[in-house]
């Protein structure tokens, strides 16, 4: 008997019975389903990773020169926690040496920041991340300045009391009013506003607009940076080669800045977005390794479901299958009715599971601010298991029926 | 020999029950010929539903030969007695046994699938087959759509349709009142006189007066075996 005929024929059965089917093929339905699901978030995931989160806390084709990783989104142990700790920071004389030998074309700027409050007209803004460096920072985080203008570095030089806010300090301390020429107050002096960047939006539903930037020279950069010390150094090149090439130099620089001999490690840290994604990747790996068991469990509770309802379809049918073979279908005509009935049933049921995983990702995305981005290889994977449970369970029920003597099969009720 | 289509000689089958040997049958010999139409029959106990079982090739003897158109099946194995019953043996049952939640026209088919035969094929055969039983009109109905006497000739139909050598028919009419049954006969008198052999098991006389020779078995061995009409072998 051809195959897709035992299809149809199996269809014909499910269908005859839904909802026993329905509840026979839950199981391959939810195993199916957290598969879809969690590879289509994770997958996601790394999606929004790479291109939103690490590209917009750092930066495109920027690298930030550190005392130790700024984002750490893996376990570090508490001696390298120490060890870190124990680095000479960046200072100030480290970034023009950095300025004055780098040969690869960049743009550079020093980079302090903390968290301070703001105040105007009474009304304050708390726990703003206050950011102290240089012109060129603007053009490193590619901000568009919506409102005034970006400071000079002139006004760097000067030590002027400017400042350019997040569109957040802006909308809170200015709701209604233009804030570009008011006076801000940080730390007890007052700043003059020259400008408003571009609202950011949201990453992991926290706002990117809750920020003031001044020159690293304005006063109140004790607040935020010891004197002659600096949180990093930020290096932006044209493309990615470029970024390699700078790196390596800067390397090379601090090495022999700092004096280190080659079996020295580096006590310095050269920031890239990829670095930041390390732990994130090593987390998605554990996720990735942890998925088949939470799936295998499923589809093992699943398939034995499966098997208990076709060794119900077995006897129930016991005179089906006496009428078959009275007929002259042979053991094996028998064996494939019946795994191909209990694969059919299984891959509807992963069929039902792929669609309730899209639709799980899809409601995980609409409703919390991770993204979810649906694999094709997933689906593949559900379809496959789908039918290698099916097979699986089948087997045993099918081979029962198969040996059914014909003569007492006929007799059955 | 060409002519013979069974031939049992010196058949036994014993089936232990518990401790029990029973014997079903104790050394039967019987010979049908092509188009001959016969019925089996005798008291409950006597072997007929043995006999019937080993004629249509769902059980094997204990000992003794059993030769269908000149093949021995009583040493055969399961899948090549699946084909001879495929081929050879056109079942009919008390009960119908007819498939549910199929139509007419998949029940009739069903022997087609197991023959191995392409779904254009089947089709047109299982339309001619219940033609021929005059239900060309009910192709698309189920078995509960259809009267007692409709369900018969769908299963009638069913056992025709890989033309097998002969048409073996455990209590044909069992289920089915007397104006029905004598339909059912009428039937049966027509493939008769088409060619087709008949072997009917029943334990109505009246039925049994259809065919053209009776056989009547007891305690597992052949007790009568005579002609209805002389003319009949």
């Amino acid at each position: 008997m051809p195959i897709w005929e035992a299809v149809t024929m199996a269809l014909r059965t499910i269908w005859a019975q839904k909802l026993k089917s329905f509840f026979s093929l839950i199981g391959v339905l939810i195993g199916v389903m957290f598969l879809i699901a969690v590879v289509s978030i994770v997958q996601g995931m790394n999606v929004y990773m790479e291109d939103q989160f690490a590209n917009r806390l750092i930066g495109l084709n920027v690298f930030q020169v550190r005392q130790r990783p700024g984002i750490v989104t893996g376990d570090v142990t508490r001696e390298t926690w120490l060890s870190w700790r124990r680095r000479p920071r960046i200072s100030y004389a480290d970034a023009d040496y950095i300025k004055a030998g780098l040969k690869t074309p960049a743009t550079i700027a020093m980079y302090c920041a903390d968290r301070m409050p703001l105040s105007y007209n009474g009304k304050t803004a708390k726990d703003i991340d206050l950011i102290g460096t240089e012109a060129t920072y603007f053009k490193i985080k590619n901000f568009e300045i919506a409102n005034g203008r970006a400071f000079t570095a002139q006004e760097v030089r000067a030590s002027q009391n400017v400042v350019v806010l997040g569109d957040l300090v802006a909308e809170k301390l200015y709701a209604g009013q233009d804030p570009v020429g008011k006076e801000v107050s940080i730390a007890g002096l007052p700043y003059r506003i020259v400008g408003v960047v571009a609202k950011q939006g949201t990453m992991f539903g926290f706002s990117m607009d809750k920020f003031a930037i001044m020159p690293y020279t304005a006063p109140a950069r004790r607040y935020i940076c010891p004197i002659n010390i600096l949180d990093d150094i930020q290096i932006q090149t044209a493309g990615p080669t470029d970024m390699l090439a700078a790196m390596a130099e800067v390397e090379a620089m601090m090495r022999i800045r700092r004096q280190l001999k080659p079996a020295q490690e580096n006590n310095f840290y050269l920031q890239t977005a990829e670095g930041a994604l390390e732990g994130w990747k090593r987390f998605s790996k554990i996720l990735f390794m942890a998925l088949p068991g939470l799936v295998a469990i499923s589809l093992v509770v699943g398939g034995i479901v499966i098997m208990n309802i076709m060794l119900m379809a077995v006897s129930e049918r016991t005179r089906e299958i006496g009428i078959r073979k009275a007929l002259g279908a042979k053991r094996r005509d028998i064996l494939a009715q019946f795994v191909v009935e209990s694969a059919t049933l299984s891959v509807v049921g992963a069929g039902l599971g792929i669609g309730a995983g899209i639709l799980l990702a899809f409601v995980v995305r609409a409703l919390s601010p991770l993204p979810a981005a649906v694999a094709p290889w997933s689906i593949l994977v559900g379809v496959g298991l789908g039918i290698f449970v099916g097979v699986v369970a089948g087997v045993y029920p099918a081979t029962r029926a198969s040996r059914l003597d014909p003569i007492v099969a006929l007799r059955a009720e | 020999m060409s002519d013979l289509v069974i031939s049992v000689r010196d058949l036994t089958r014993s089936y232990e029950m518990g401790a029990e040997v029973v014997q079903a049958l104790r050394g039967l010999d019987l010979e049908i010929r092509r188009n001959e139409y016969v019925a089996i029959m005798g008291p409950s106990g006597s072997g007929k539903s043995t006999l019937m079982n080993m004629i249509g090739c769902l059980d094997t003897p204990s000992s003794g030969e059993y030769w269908l158109n000149g093949q021995e099946v009583s040493r055969m194995g399961d899948d090549a007695l699946a084909r001879v019953r495929n081929k050879e043996i056109g079942f009919v049952f008390q009960t119908f046994n007819l498939l549910p939640r199929a139509t007419a026209l998949h029940n009739v088919e069903l022997p087609l699938v197991y023959a191995g035969t392409t779904a254009r094929e089947r089709r047109a055969r299982g339309e001619e087959a219940l033609a021929r039983v005059g239900l060309a009109d009910r192709m698309h109905h189920r078995p509960n759509e259809l009267s007692g006497g409709q369900r018969q000739r769908v299963a009638i139909a069913r056992a025709l349709v890989n033309r097998p050598s002969i048409l073996l028919a455990d209590e044909p009419t069992g289920n089915l009142d007397s104006a029905t049954s004598d339909e059912i006969m009428r039937v049966f008198e027509a493939l008769h006189a088409e060619g087709q052999t008949v072997i009917m098991v029943t334990h109505e006389a009246e039925i049994a007066a259809h065919a053209k020779r009776v056989v009547v078995l007891r305690d597992g061995r052949v007790e009568s075996d005579v002609l209805n009409q002389p003319k009949a072998a």
